[in-house]
């Protein structure tokens, strides 16, 4: 859930998924599912020659499972703020799993 | 559960949780391992990190099917997030 919510953050921002087969789509996120699966408009390749099937491709949606890395600006980020929340999931599942809560 | 003192690590990812912040070592499928600053994971290993330095592991194979001596390929990001189903380990690198 938190790296749900942390990827709507990012809508309408230029982000770059790298695939598991190495290709690199650079495009602006449009939207985000609980699977972490993507949609990208305005989509460019990186290195076009190796993937000349992709080049008509304009927008797309990525299965999240064959996600590998997805690059974002570190501006884009508030890293205390997920640095607090990630501690805060953390504390909600030991809630949840009644252990111990410290 | 036993305690050996408070704060200390009774389950695995209790060591995650206390490098958030921190530099840690990734080892990641692929013969790829990072190293950045750890800002968020979940139970996946889903992980945002910044200031990455990637290396990935290549060993080329010569046409007589010798293998050559690795080598090494960098690539820097400066915030990147890491689909758990890669993750090998996450390790604290002190430094």
């Amino acid at each position: 859930m938190l790296f749900f919510s942390f990827f709507k953050t990012l809508t309408d921002q230029v982000i770059t998924v790298e695939l598991k087969n190495d290709l690199c789509i650079t495009g602006t996120l449009k939207s985000v599912d609980q699977f972490l699966n993507i949609r990208l408009d305005g989509i460019t390749v990186e290195d076009p020659e190796r993937h000349p099937h992709m080049m008509a491709v304009k927008n797309c949606f990525i299965r999240g499972s064959v996600v590998r890395y997805v690059r974002m600006g570190a501006r884009s980020v508030d890293t205390t703020l997920l640095e607090d929340a990630t501690r805060r999931g953390e504390f909600m599942v030991r809630v949840l799993k009644g252990l111990r809560v410290d | 559960m036993e305690q050996v003192a408070a704060g200390t690590i009774s389950e695995p990812l209790d060591l995650v949780k206390l490098s958030l912040g921190e530099r840690v070592f990734i080892k990641l499928r692929g013969d790829r391992t990072l190293t950045g600053n750890l800002h968020a994971y979940d139970a996946h290993m889903n992980l945002v990190l910044s200031q990455v330095e990637e290396n990935i592991h290549i060993v080329d194979v010569g046409e007589d099917g010798t293998a050559a001596p690795p080598r090494i390929e960098r690539r820097g990001f400066e915030m990147l997030f890491i689909r758990g189903d890669s993750v090998i380990l996450v390790s604290p690198l002190l430094e």
